[in-house]
Order: structure tokens, then C-alpha cells, then sequence
């Protein structure tokens, strides 16, 4: 049976310091933007509360999310894991496995009813009852019910478990479904991004842990602290936008120069993310600093939104992928030409009859276009 | 707006009794006034003097803030058009420091300015509707319900398609073009005003009363990309629509039986073989 130690108690256990314990609160404050003061919040809240416990369920996804959250540097994925929150299941990285993994979903939803926290990595195939996405010998879509039925709250790790992501572009065969359409009853967080930053997944944790409530989400259910920007708004290359310096190409002078790479098809104007402040890898950098546009990877749909390279959108219609530039002017031409087919026409008509002579008066009685 | 002169109740323009704003303001209350003998025509007479088969050969509909509207609405689109094509595909400035150009910036500014005066044109010619003249609400509210309406379409769909020879005279706008109106140019610009201000908030902020209004728009259609996509294609349907708004009051101007470019500079409309 698990303990309901508190997380100081654990931190302690683990011979981490009083000094380095506090050294982590003020750390966590800071990288959350709550000033000083609220480093003793977080003490507070640390050595008084039972760590919550997560269950954290893979559905179809690429792990992606793992991958970014297990090199989270502020906090410490370590701390995360180990310290503030109790991750009970996770089967990409727990140790235990087969039925003695699956046991601790049920133990923990009768334990903890209502008092836990589903973080959902990939989304439920709804397709074929389910039959695309198989976890612990049944579909997916069944355990993800069962465990976030009993869950205080969701968190949907990624794009794929918030929008759909790559499986559920089009045609999506296999109807993959985000997490919210499948879970209605639960709030549900999500936290977008292909994979998302590491520090805003474990900065979300923290939120919840210390303060005992869910972060403000937006009207799509983000987390506002870290979605309220887009790319494009805190963008460091955004001088350059401004100015009109753009790279025309990936290797021309303005690339090098460090110019704007709208016009290489970058999304950071639609695109809500804290890519161009919290960065990624202990704040290295990120796409649009390595030299790549961003493609809008936290933005629903966004697969669906390509080519990655353009800014504008294809646009499939008749069959034919094209843009709405090149839709519009070639229905501009049609209408033109047909504007002028049917000037002649009129002309022609006018020549042979002559208006006035014998026109029937039958018809001059007519509606004012509005009858009232 | 009351002293504005008004059609016939009946919405026939062409009925044998002739319309009262004929009848001489001058006349103090006498039907049996006559106008002086130079002057003596066709729309100067009393009822009871006008010869049989009198018509009347103006009507002013198109009042002044209508007028002023469409210039004002016209201008804007092309601005709007021009900016809009150049903020998806934007020249280049020259090299240099970025802090001493702002071309993006004049040319996303000038774009939101003219739109945000679209919007409230938009928005004023849709209250006049209310204030104006009993055509001015025309444009908004095609009467679809109508059977009668329908077969009048029809009618100028087939005028318009060399079907008939003779085409019918119409106050307002006719049938058919009413309904193109309102099918790609009220709802189109309703369209634009709303994904433009849903875009424009993205600019401003979550917080800013832009996002509040018209945030929803961004997530209505998926994302905000789709919305950009979409408000692009919007542009090339106004620009299209203004092609073709364009011919057919010229084509009506040439070969109707009412005047159209004049009318809506000068507000009335002339039924130019009325006097034969």
C-alpha cells in the first residue's frame, strides 16, 4: 500500500537538505513568475500536503511528451517524479509490469476516488470499438474511462491527447479522438505542443501541487500562464517582422542575417505556445532561433494546416491542392472572361433589338424588389 | 427623413393613378392648382390633369448616408484588399537596422484601420436601415419568404441569360441582384468584420476587449491558421464580387431601363422611357 507521506517527508527521506529543499521552492516560485514571497507558499504547501497521486496513461501517442517531460530542468524532472507528485503508474517508465502494473490503476482509483490526477499522453481510437489502440489486452478507450471517471481532474499531455495530433489528420482512418470529447465530465487541462515544453508540463504539476487548484485555462482549456502569448508575440526575430526583413529562402542573405521567416511558412502568428520565452532544453533555444520557422505544432489541426513552408494554407477543393491565392485569381480570370462574354453578348443584343420598339407593357408593372 | 420623398404603398411604381410626392409641393392645398404653362410637362400636373399614361420618371432612393456609406464601404475594400494581399505576401524592405523601418508595420496598421472603418460603417449602415428611407433596408433583409420575390429572381436571372427581351424596372435593387448582394457581399463583409476583429485580437491580447467580443472566431474553425486562411479566401470573394458589382452596374447603366451609376452618386433613380 502506498504511504500518504507528505512531500517533505519525502524530499528529507531522500537526504535532500532543508537548504536545498528550500533552494528548489524558491526556484519553482521564480520559474512560475510568483515573486519571492511566494517561495513560503510553496514551502508551506510542500510539508503539509499528501503528494497527489498521478496516473499517467498512454493511449496513441509516440511518447514524445515522456521525452520532453523527463528533461524538464526547472523543476527538475527528478524532483517531480520523485518528490512532489507520486507518479503510481506510467508504464513507459515504471518498474513494475503485467498484471502487477495494471493492479495499481484499481488500487489507486479505490484509494484516492476523486483525489487523483489522469495525465493522458495520446488519445483514444474510437474507430472499430476502439480496436486501434490496445492497452493491457483491452481497447484504450475502456481504461481511459475507467481511470479518469474516478479522477479529480485530466491533464492532456501533448497535442495528440489535447487536438488529435498527426493520427487524427486527415482522412483520420482510425477516428482518433482528444481526450475532452471522450471525458466530458471532468475538467480537463490541456497542455498542447508536439511534444510541449518540459518546464510547462512540470510547471503545470506544480501549479496544481502547490496551490491545490487547477491553473486558469483559457476558453480551449489552456493553461493560461502558458498559453496566453503566441510565438509571434514575445519572438525575438519580431523586430524584423515589423520592419518587412524577411528570409525569402532558407539560405539567402536575410536567413543569415537572422531575419523573419514568416515568408518561409513560419506559424508563430497563430500559433499560442511559450516556445520564444521558456525555450526548450534549459532554455537553449528554439525552432525560430535555430533558424526554422515554427510550425504551429500546439494549434489544433495543425497537420492539416500545411505546407509547413508556406503561409498560406493549401486549400483542397475539386481535388486539387492549391492556395487561396491561386484559387482566387484563377476564379478572378474565369469571372473576368465571362464578364466579357456577356458584355459582347449584351452588345450584340442591344444591336439587334432596339429598345423601346414594342416592348410589351405587361411588363413594366413590377415589384420595387421589396414588397411591403 | 420624412420630407424624403416616397413610392406608391402598393410597391408598384408603374400604377395609373400617379404617386402623391408628384403632385407640386407648391400647391397650397388645391388639387386644381397647375403649373405654370412653360413649365407644363407630365409630373408638374395634379392627378386629375395628368394625361393618361403619365409616369413619373425619377425616384430618389439611394438617400445621403447610404451614399456615403457605399463610397466610404468601396474605398475601404480596395484599401483592405491591396494591404491584406500584402500582408500575406509582404515585399521586402530594405537591409539595415529594423527600428528605423516599419514597413510590415505601416502596412498591417493602414489594414486595420481601414478595416476597423469598414466595421463601423458596416455597423452604422445597418442601423440606418431602421432610420432611412423605406429601401434602405433592403440590403439586409431579402425577402426569401416570398414566393412572388423568388419568381421575380428568376425573372432577372433569365433577363441577365438573353432569355427574355424585355427586362422589368425595378426602384431598389432588382430581385437577383439583391440576392447576390446578400449572398457575397453582407455575408461575406459580416465574415471579414468578424474573423479580421478575431485576428487583430490575437494581436491585442486574451485580455483585450477585442479577444472577449470576437475571440471565438479563432477556435470556431479549428485554429487560428484556418481562420487566416479563410479570411484570405474572404478577400478574393469580395474582390470577385466587386468585379462583377462593378459590370453589372455598368451592364444596367447600358442596356436596363433605369439609370444606376448615376443613382447611387446622386440618390435618384431615372426610368429613362417612362416619358415616351
Amino acid at each position: 500500500m502506498l504511504a500518504r507521506e507528505t512531500f517533505y517527508d519525502v524530499i528529507r527521506r531522500q537526504g535532500i537538505s532543508r537548504r536545498s529543499f528550500a533552494k528548489f521552492c524558491t526556484l519553482t516560485a521564480a520559474s512560475m513568475g510568483l515573486g519571492e514571497a511566494h517561495a513560503a507558499t510553496i514551502a508551506h504547501a510542500m510539508e503539509t500536503k499528501p503528494r497527489i497521486p498521478v496516473l499517467w496513461l498512454h493511449g496513441l501517442e509516440c511518447t514524445c511528451c515522456s521525452e520532453s517531460f523527463i528533461r524538464s530542468a526547472h523543476p527538475l524532472v527528478r524532483d517531480v517524479v520523485l518528490s512532489m507528485i507520486s507518479l503510481d503508474y506510467n508504464d513507459t517508465l515504471m518498474a513494475a509490469a503485467g498484471h502487477q502494473a495494471e493492479a495499481i490503476l484499481d488500487e489507486i482509483r479505490e484509494e484516492y476516488k476523486g483525489n487523483y490526477i489522469a495525465a493522458v499522453e495520446g488519445n483514444p481510437p474510437l474507430n472499430e470499438d476502439g480496436m486501434y489502440c490496445i492497452s493491457g489486452g483491452r481497447p484504450f478507450v475502456e481504461k481511459l474511462k475507467e481511470v479518469c471517471g474516478d479522477a479529480k481532474a485530466v491533464i492532456s499531455w501533448g497535442s495528440c491527447a489535447s487536438w488529435g495530433c498527426v493520427q487524427a489528420a486527415r482522412p483520420n482512418p482510425t477516428q482518433a479522438t482528444p481526450v475532452h470529447k471522450v471525458i466530458t465530465d471532468k475538467p480537463v487541462i490541456k497542455v498542447p505542443g508536439c511534444p510541449p515544453i518540459a518546464e510547462v508540463m512540470t510547471g503545470v504539476i506544480t501549479y496544481i501541487v502547490t496551490f491545490d487548484r487547477l491553473p486558469t485555462l483559457d476558453a480551449q482549456g489552456r493553461p493560461l500562464m502558458f498559453y496566453s502569448q503566441r510565438v509571434h508575440d514575445k519572438c525575438y526575430r519580431r523586430p524584423h517582422f515589423n520592419a518587412g526583413q524577411f528570409a525569402e529562402t532558407f539560405d539567402d542573405e536575410g536567413a543569415r542575417k537572422g531575419y523573419c521567416l514568416y515568408k518561409v511558412g513560419c506559424r508563430g502568428p497563430t500559433t499560442y505556445n511559450a516556445c520564444s520565452t521558456v525555450r526548450w532544453n534549459e532554455g537553449v533555444s528554439f525552432p525560430i532561433q535555430s533558424g526554422h520557422g515554427c510550425v504551429g505544432c500546439s494549434e489544433d489541426a495543425f497537420w492539416d494546416n500545411g505546407p509547413f513552408y508556406d503561409r498560406l494554407a493549401k486549400v483542397g477543393a475539386f481535388g486539387i491542392e492549391s492556395n487561396a491565392d491561386r484559387i482566387g485569381l484563377a476564379a478572378a480570370g474565369v469571372v473576368t472572361a465571362g464578364i466579357a462574354a456577356h458584355a459582347a453578348l449584351s452588345a450584340v443584343k442591344r444591336m439587334v433589338h432596339k429598345p423601346g420598339v414594342g416592348a410589351e407593357d405587361k411588363n413594366l408593372a413590377s415589384l420595387d424588389g421589396e414588397p411591403k | 427623413m420624412s420630407t424624403l420623398p416616397r413610392a406608391p404603398a402598393d410597391g408598384l411604381h408603374e400604377s395609373a393613378s400617379a404617386p402623391d410626392f408628384l403632385t407640386p409641393a407648391t400647391a397650397p392645398g388645391s388639387a386644381g392648382v397647375v403649373a405654370p404653362k412653360d413649365l407644363r410637362g407630365v409630373a408638374d400636373l395634379p392627378t386629375d390633369e395628368r394625361p393618361v399614361g403619365a409616369k413619373q420618371t425619377a425616384i430618389y432612393v439611394y438617400d445621403m448616408p447610404v451614399r456615403a456609406w457605399h463610397w466610404v464601404n468601396a474605398l475601404c475594400i480596395v484599401v483592405l484588399a491591396i494591404t491584406g494581399y500584402l500582408i500575406a505576401n509582404p515585399p521586402a524592405a530594405a537591409p539595415g537596422e529594423a527600428f528605423e523601418r516599419s514597413l510590415m508595420g505601416n502596412i498591417r496598421l493602414i489594414h486595420f484601420t481601414a478595416g476597423q472603418i469598414l466595421a463601423i460603417a458596416l455597423l452604422a449602415r445597418f442601423v440606418w436601415m431602421f432610420f432611412g428611407n423605406r429601401y434602405a433596408h433592403q440590403l439586409f433583409c431579402p425577402p426569401i419568404w416570398r414566393r412572388q420575390w423568388w419568381a421575380e429572381v428568376w425573372f432577372e436571372a433569365k433577363w441577365y441569360a438573353f432569355l427574355v427581351r424585355d427586362p422589368k424596372k425595378y426602384i431598389g435593387h432588382n430581385p437577383f441582384a439583391a440576392l447576390m448582394m446578400f449572398a457575397f457581399f453582407v455575408l461575406p463583409c459580416v465574415f471579414m468584420v468578424l474573423s479580421g476583429m478575431a485576428l487583430y485580437s490575437m494581436g491585442t491580447g486574451v485580455d483585450s476587449w477585442q479577444h472577449a467580443a470576437f475571440g471565438w472566431m479563432l477556435t470556431l474553425f479549428g485554429n487560428p491558421m484556418t481562420l487566416q486562411t479563410l479570411h484570405h479566401l474572404g478577400m478574393w470573394v469580395l474582390v470577385i464580387f466587386s468585379i462583377l458589382h462593378i459590370y453589372a452596374a455598368i451592364h444596367e447603366e447600358m442596356w436596363s431601363r433605369q439609370s444606376m451609376i448615376s443613382t447611387i452618386v446622386s440618390g435618384w433613380r431615372m426610368f429613362r422611357d417612362n416619358a415616351r
